[in-house]
This record gives C-alpha cells, structure tokens and sequence, in this order.
C-alpha cells in the first residue's frame, strides 16, 4: 500500500492516524496519508523562523536557479514518494486515480506547475512589478530612483489546498524564491503535487527545512492558517467565510469567471463560440477561472443553444483517452447533489437546460464512474437562482442583461473576458470593482500569462514596503 | 487467556456478581434506597432485590435513559442510606439546557484513591504538589483532582477554566476569543509553575497540554508526571505526547465521565502502538462495548461496538447506560482480569460532531 508520510521540515514523519484515499472508480483504497494532529504542526511551527532561515541562506538568484532545476526534476524525474519512488508516468497515473482527472489533463497541468517553476524569474518580475531581486536579499536598494525597502511580513506562508485541479499549486510556488518557507495541507484527494513539487525543490538544493507537509483534519487546517503570519485558502464559498475578514489570509474561493460580449460585437457573437466554449469546458471545468456565465445584451437564447450543441459533444471517456475532456468525481454523491441543486434551479421559471434535448440525464454513470455532463442554462434574468452559479464540472448560465446593466449585475468575478471595441464599456469595466482579473478581447479565461499576478499578489501578501532612509556613510 | 489470568477472571466475575446483590440490595431497599429506583421498582414487573442476582441481570432493567439526570429534585437521587450525609452534585454537559447531574458523598473520593495506587511514585511522587489544569466549576473533576493530591500526601493548585463558556465561543465561530480564553487558561497555569517549585504532577487535558507546552517545555518546569484526560484521545496524540512533549515525563491517559468514574490506562507497552486502553473500575463501574444494532449483546475481542456502562456504587446505581462513545473491546490483562476498552472515540453513527473545546 503507498503511504505518503508527513513533512516536518522535510522529514519524513509516519503517523499512526492514517487517511485511507480510494480510487475514484473502485473504491478500493489507492493510498493512505499520514494524518497530522493539530498540536504536531502548532508545534513545529513554533520554529518557522527556522525554517525560512534555510531559504535566507541563499541569494534569489540561487533559489530562482534552483527552481528551474526543479521545474525539469518535477516534469522528469523519479523522485522521492513516501517509502517509495515516483516516476512522472506514476505521478500522472496515481493523481488520476484519486481524482478522476484524465490523463491528458493532469499533464496540461503539470506543464503549468512546471511553468511556474521554469518562468519563475518572470513571475517574480511580474508580482514585484520589475523590482531588483537584489533588494529582496538585502532588504533595501534604490528602484525607478527612489530608495525602498522590504520586509517579509512571515516566515512561512500556509496553503490549504484543494483536490480539484493541480494547476492551482502555480500560484504558492513563487514563495520559495521570495524566502518565505512553505507549510502545505494536501487536499484531501490531491496529495501528490504538492508532495512532488516539495521533492523537486528538496532535490533541486532548496533546503528541505522550508518545506511542511502536513495531511490533516479541519483542526489541523485552522492550525496552519492560525499559527502561520500568513496564509492561502482554497475552498467553496462556505469554507473560506470564516477567514472573509482576516487580511492575513489570501481567499480562493469560488470565482463566477464570466465571458461579456458587448452590444457592439454582439450580433457576431458567431465568432467568439470558441472562445465561450474553451472558457466553459476546459480542463474539465474545474477551475475558478472556468467561465460559469456568459453574459450578453441578446441573442442569449442562440448562443446558449449554440454552445449546448458543442458541448454535447463532450462525452465521459477512458482516463487514459487523449481526447477526454471532462473527469468523474471522485465521490459519486457529490455529483448527485450538485445535479439536484440545479434541478432545483431549473424548477423555477425563467431557466432551459439547453443540454437536456442532447441526453437523457446529465448524471451519467459510466465505466464505474460517475459524471455530470456539461450543462448549459439560459437565464431570462440575471436574478434566476441559476443566473450566477458556479459547480465543479462545465457549467454556465448565458445570460441577458442590458449592456448598461451588466457591470452592476455580475457580482465579484475573478475574470471577465470582456469582448468589445466599445471604449466607455471598456472603461466602465476597468474601473468595475468587481472585476478582478480582465482579458479584453477574445482571450480565453482560462489563458494566463505568467507575469500578471492572479487572485491576490503574491508579494504584496507576503512583503511589506517600509519607509527607508539611509545617510551617507560618515568618515 | 492463561490459566492464571482465568482464575483472577473468574474470581472477579464472582465478586461482581457478589456486589451487584449488595448494590441492588441497598438501592431498593425501602430502608437505605435511593427514592427514584423505589419509585421505579414499581413500575417493574420484577423484583430486583430477589430476581438480580447476576450482574447479567441487570439486563431486565433495559437502558437507562440519562435523561432522568435532568433536573430536579436532585434529592431523588440520595439513597436514603446516606441519611444526613453531606451530599455534593457534579454535572456533565450544558452548555445549553439542563445538564445531567450525578450526586456524590464519597465515591470521587473512592474513585481517586484506588485511581492512585495505579500511579508509579517514580513519576508522581508522593507528598509532590499536583496542577489541576482542567475545568473547574460544578465538575467533579477539580474536587476528584484536589483529592488524589491529598491522598499522595500534596496539594493541588487549580485554573478557573468553563468549558461552558469555551463551546459557546466555538459554537459562535468566535474562535479568536477561544484561542484568547485558552491563553488566559494557560497563563494561570504558567504562574503556578512558576512560583511554585513544588509542583511536580498535573492533571490536564489534550489539547490544553499541547498548549502549555507550546509555552514551556515540562521538564525544565519540573513536571514528572501527567496524568490525561477529558476528551477524546487518539493513538497518534498519545504517541506525540509520550514522543514530543513528555520528556521523560509519565503520561497517564484516561477515560471518564461524571457519570462512571474513571478508568485507568493499561501501562504503556510498545506491542500496543499507543493505543490508549483502558480498564474501569471494577465492580464499582464496568465498561462493555455492544453491537450499536443489538446493544443486549456484547461484541466479540477486538470488534468495535458502542460503550455501555455500568455504575454500581452505593451512592449511584446506573445500570446499562448506551454512551455517546465507540471503540473496540478489549481482553482482561494480568493487573486488570475484566474487559477494557481500545481506542474510544465519538460514536460515529450520530453525525453532529461533539464540541470539543480547549479542555
């Protein structure tokens, strides 16, 4: 039986609590995970200073060459796994088999973690807005001209993390090469990533002492977030409430991404089905950056059949099939209670399941497993309980609204791929404060480029600017 | 089972069947009987003074329902054998409603003087001071505490800990002002330790031992001995306690509520993988573990079942009561020839998970 261990300051520590985590199809357990009490990571990190003094140890620069050695040793090599070795096939294999991620999609996902890890130079230049690297290591220098100075606010940075996409751990990486140590709750699914990515580093040169891994309960989570100087959420929009009004904790919630079309291209929205229909289904629809709405001045209805007729295509296929395009869950019932929270949308006037005239249901069990089939809605009214939701599979609402409207109607949306020329729309949407990350153009929302900051920057949650004077040196 | 450890068996189920007649006996009795089991013998259609000769007699009882401990009067609770005695009365629980309560003259006293003879005297020394780091207030656990130092020849220093008010906090999502609580709780206990060399022994719950030694490390404190208990404990924090906050300390775990007493650890044993394992007092309070389906029957060694206890003192006769607990049964040993209990934990058939705070 695999048995992933925990991590404490890289140390392997075997528990006696153990999850046992079962293959999404046979329900046979595929591996356990040592499972942390919460008093064992409050202990450990009562030496974070410790911890992120193994990375102060370094230069940038060497934790930015070590996290391209690392990004070749993650998408490559046979690494460190519990009492065993991984090879990267395995990886992809085992990741799968707790997820029900399909092959082809676990590597998309790894080409982003290994991106982040490979580029990490440019998203660091990217979330310090070009700063000299030089002044992270002394702690101050002269940028544009002006003198300045940094300090990191933590010694370490704890992630919660979700099972529903791998691609998510891009986003915590960058904290090793900013010198913040690293203490990461699995999802409970998910454990290998990060796992993997904490290998890569550890065999990189990346001292092993920055690095917690702890598989734990609610209370080990709350023990993390509470005990680390800062911290890193993800879950649905009812987890993360709790921490809403903590300002030390960075929240990854549900995203309600959304593609716009303005009146302006509107009657062309022909053009941009592909666009819409990339948005809404790939990677399976798992993402928060998925769109789960289409919002448009008219023709709603059109394109809301338009898009159900590609998606219908999209059909449950073998794990390892190179044109899978959407994952199983994990757990079946899950999938039923989402299936029923829409049912129970579509009781209510005003909302057409687009997708039911393509199939009989969109809960399908197939080859041991279950599915929720792409699904799209029409809304008449962005007020149908439907109109803005978001579920863990393709799902999305088209929905028509005013142009003038639209920006006061779509509520917070992580990104919008607002497709017009209008520049007062575009200006409108720039100011909008409810629009976090913006494409403007036909711009997948999937599609993120490296250098721009996503959800929260990084170094603004982890660095502090102070105020800094230094006199000439007196002779 | 060796043919030693068969004979003690043995012997102790004579015995227990020995006490159950003197208990019953003194329970039903119009004389020294408690007013509540009189008015319930009535509504029987046994005679338990003839027909519970047995302790698998007490079977004809049924299970007892906790809820009659709601409430008052709490005098129907006082056999009427303990005349003019001084009677105290702990409660459990209630956080919100009535809690159950439990009368005592003597058994905590009982209690904790047999519970010490289990205590090695390398680890708690007698005539050492203890802490009492646990809740105070109507629990019997501060009076029980504050005895088993004064019957080791110490005195006891208690915290003012309400666990009452800590699950409201959490209850409330108020979790920063459980987390301030607990440091008030722990700061009391830093005091103590510090200005009191003479402490050399505490009582104390998981999570408020993680706590104080977040904050000091045992040994340099003094400590030798810690004795464990009030919430549910799992092998791995067993494991962690003995590995990571001991050091060198004895960690004593055990399982108790006010409603049965207490039960005493077996000795640490490598073999056992820190499963905590326990053995109740018997035959003042047994404890079986039944099929949750069936609770009649008791599960075979080694199989999972929910807890059933038994108390049978003459200050409080409870028969067959289902606890909100599961855990695996587990055979007699040579120190304690009746059954013990594995691993107790929150019975997971009821899904509402049981708030479980800094104590």
């Amino acid at each position: 039986m695999l048995h992933i261990p925990i991590l404490r300051k890289g140390n392997p520590y075997k528990s006696i609590d153990v999850a046992r985590v079962p293959h999404y199809r046979t329900r046979e357990t595929f591996v356990e995970m040592s499972q942390a009490n919460a008093g064992l990571i409050r202990r450990d990190l009562l030496e974070q200073d410790k911890m992120r003094a193994a990375l102060t140890a370094f230069s940038t620069d060497q934790l930015l060459a070590m996290c391209k050695a690392a990004a070749e040793y993650y998408m490559h090599e046979t690494l460190p796994c519990g009492d065993g070795e991984q090879t990267a096939d395995d990886y992809v294999r085992q990741l799968s088999a707790t997820t029900g991620m399909p092959h082809v999609l676990v590597r998309r996902n790894m080409k982003k973690i290994y991106g982040a890890m490979a580029e990490m130079e440019s998203m660091i230049a990217g979330l310090t807005r070009g700063l000299d690297l030089k002044i992270l290591d002394d702690g101050f220098g002269t940028h544009e001209g002006h003198a300045v100075s940094f300090f990191a606010r933590t010694n370490s940075l704890g992630v919660i993390l979700p099972s529903n996409s791998p691609g998510v751990h891009s986003l915590w990486i960058p904290a090793v090469a900013m010198k913040v140590a690293l203490v990461l709750k699995p999802g409970s699914s998910e454990p290998w990533s990060p796992y993997r990515v904490a290998q890569a580093m550890i065999k990189a040169g990346i001292p092993k002492e920055a690095f917690g891994y702890y598989p734990t309960d609610h209370g080990g989570s709350g023990a993390i977030l509470n005990n680390c100087g800062r911290g890193m959420f993800f879950g649905d929009s009812s987890a993360v409430g709790k921490y809403a009004n903590d300002s030390r904790i960075e929240l990854h919630g549900t995203g309600y991404s959304k593609v716009i079309i303005g009146e302006d291209c509107i009657d062309d929205w022909e053009k941009y089905l592909d666009v819409m229909v990339a948005s809404i289904v790939e990677n399976g629809g798992r993402s928060c950056i998925n769109a789960s709405g289409v919002w448009v001045p008219r023709h709603g209805k059109a394109i809301a059949e338009a898009i159900a007729a590609r998606l219908a295509e999209v059909k449950p296929r073998d794990e390892e099939d190179p044109d899978a395009q959407i994952s199983p869950f994990a757990n079946g019932e899950v999938a039923k209670r989402i299936s029923g929270i829409v049912d129970a949308g579509l009781r209510e006037a005003g909302a057409t399941d687009e997708t039911a005239k393509y199939r009989d249901s969109r809960l399908v069990e197939w080859n041991g497993a279950t599915y929720l089939l792409p699904t799209v809605v029409h809304c008449d009214s962005h007020e149908h309980p439907l109109a803005n939701r978001e579920f863990l599979f393709p799902f999305a609402s088209v929905v028509e609204v005013p142009q003038d409207q639209l920006l006061n109607a779509i509520g917070p949306s992580l990104v919008v791929t607002a497709i017009t020329n209008d520049q007062d729309f575009i200006d409108r949407i720039v100011t909008s404060s409810h629009v976090d990350r913006l494409n403007i153009g036909p711009i997948p929302t999937m599609h993120i480029s490296w250098d721009q900051p996503h959800e929260g920057n990084l170094f603004e949650h982890l660095y502090a600017r102070r105020a800094f004077q230094r006199a000439a040196a007196t002779a | 089972m060796k043919t030693e450890l068969q004979t003690k068996n043995q012997a102790a189920h004579a015995g227990l069947d020995a006490w159950v007649r003197e208990v019953v006996e003194w329970h039903f009795n119009p004389e020294t009987g408690t007013p509540y089991w009189l008015e319930r013998a009535r509504t029987l259609d046994f005679d338990p003074r003839k027909d519970i000769q047995t302790y698998a007699d007490l079977d004809k009882f049924g299970f007892f329902e906790d809820e009659a401990l709601r409430g008052g009067p709490v005098r129907r609770w006082v056999p009427k054998g303990l005349g003019d005695k001084p009677i105290y009365v702990f409660e459990t629980g209630g956080s919100t409603g009535v809690p159950k309560s439990r009368i005592a003259h003597e058994d905590f006293r009982i209690d904790y003087s047999e519970f010490s003879e289990t205590l090695p005297d390398e680890f708690f020394p007698k005539g050492a001071d203890w802490l009492m780091l646990g809740p105070s207030g109507p629990r019997r656990l501060r009076l029980a505490i504050e005895h088993l130092a004064q019957v080791r020849g110490g005195i006891a220093f208690c915290v003012d800990l309400d666990p009452r008010w800590v699950i409201k906090l959490i209850k409330m999502g108020e979790m920063q002002m459980m987390e301030k609580y607990k440091a008030h709780v722990i700061d009391q206990a830093l005091t103590i330790l510090r200005a009191h060399d003479s402490v050399k022994c505490m009582f104390t719950t998981p999570k408020l031992l993680e706590a104080l030694c977040e904050k000091i490390s045992l040994k340099k404190a003094g400590i030798t001995g810690v004795f464990c208990g009030g919430t549910e404990m799992t092998p791995q924090f067993h494991r962690f306690a003995v590995e990571e906050l001991m050091e060198g300390a004895y960690f004593a775990a055990t399982y108790g509520n006010t409603l049965m007493g207490l039960a005493t650890h077996k000795p640490f044993d490598p073999a056992d993988n820190y499963a905590i394992i326990y053995y109740p007092p018997s035959p003042r309070a047994l404890i079986e573990v039944v099929d949750p389906d069936e609770p009649t029957k008791v599960v075979e060694y080694g199989q999972t079942g929910r807890v059933r206890l038994t108390t049978l003192t003459k200050e409080f006769f409870m028969p067959r009561f289902l606890e909100r607990d599961e855990c695996e049964r587990e055979p007699p040993c040579d120190l304690y020839p009746w059954d013990g209990v594995r691993n107790v934990r929150p019975f997971s058939r009821f899904q509402t998970s049981v708030v479980e705070g800094v104590y």
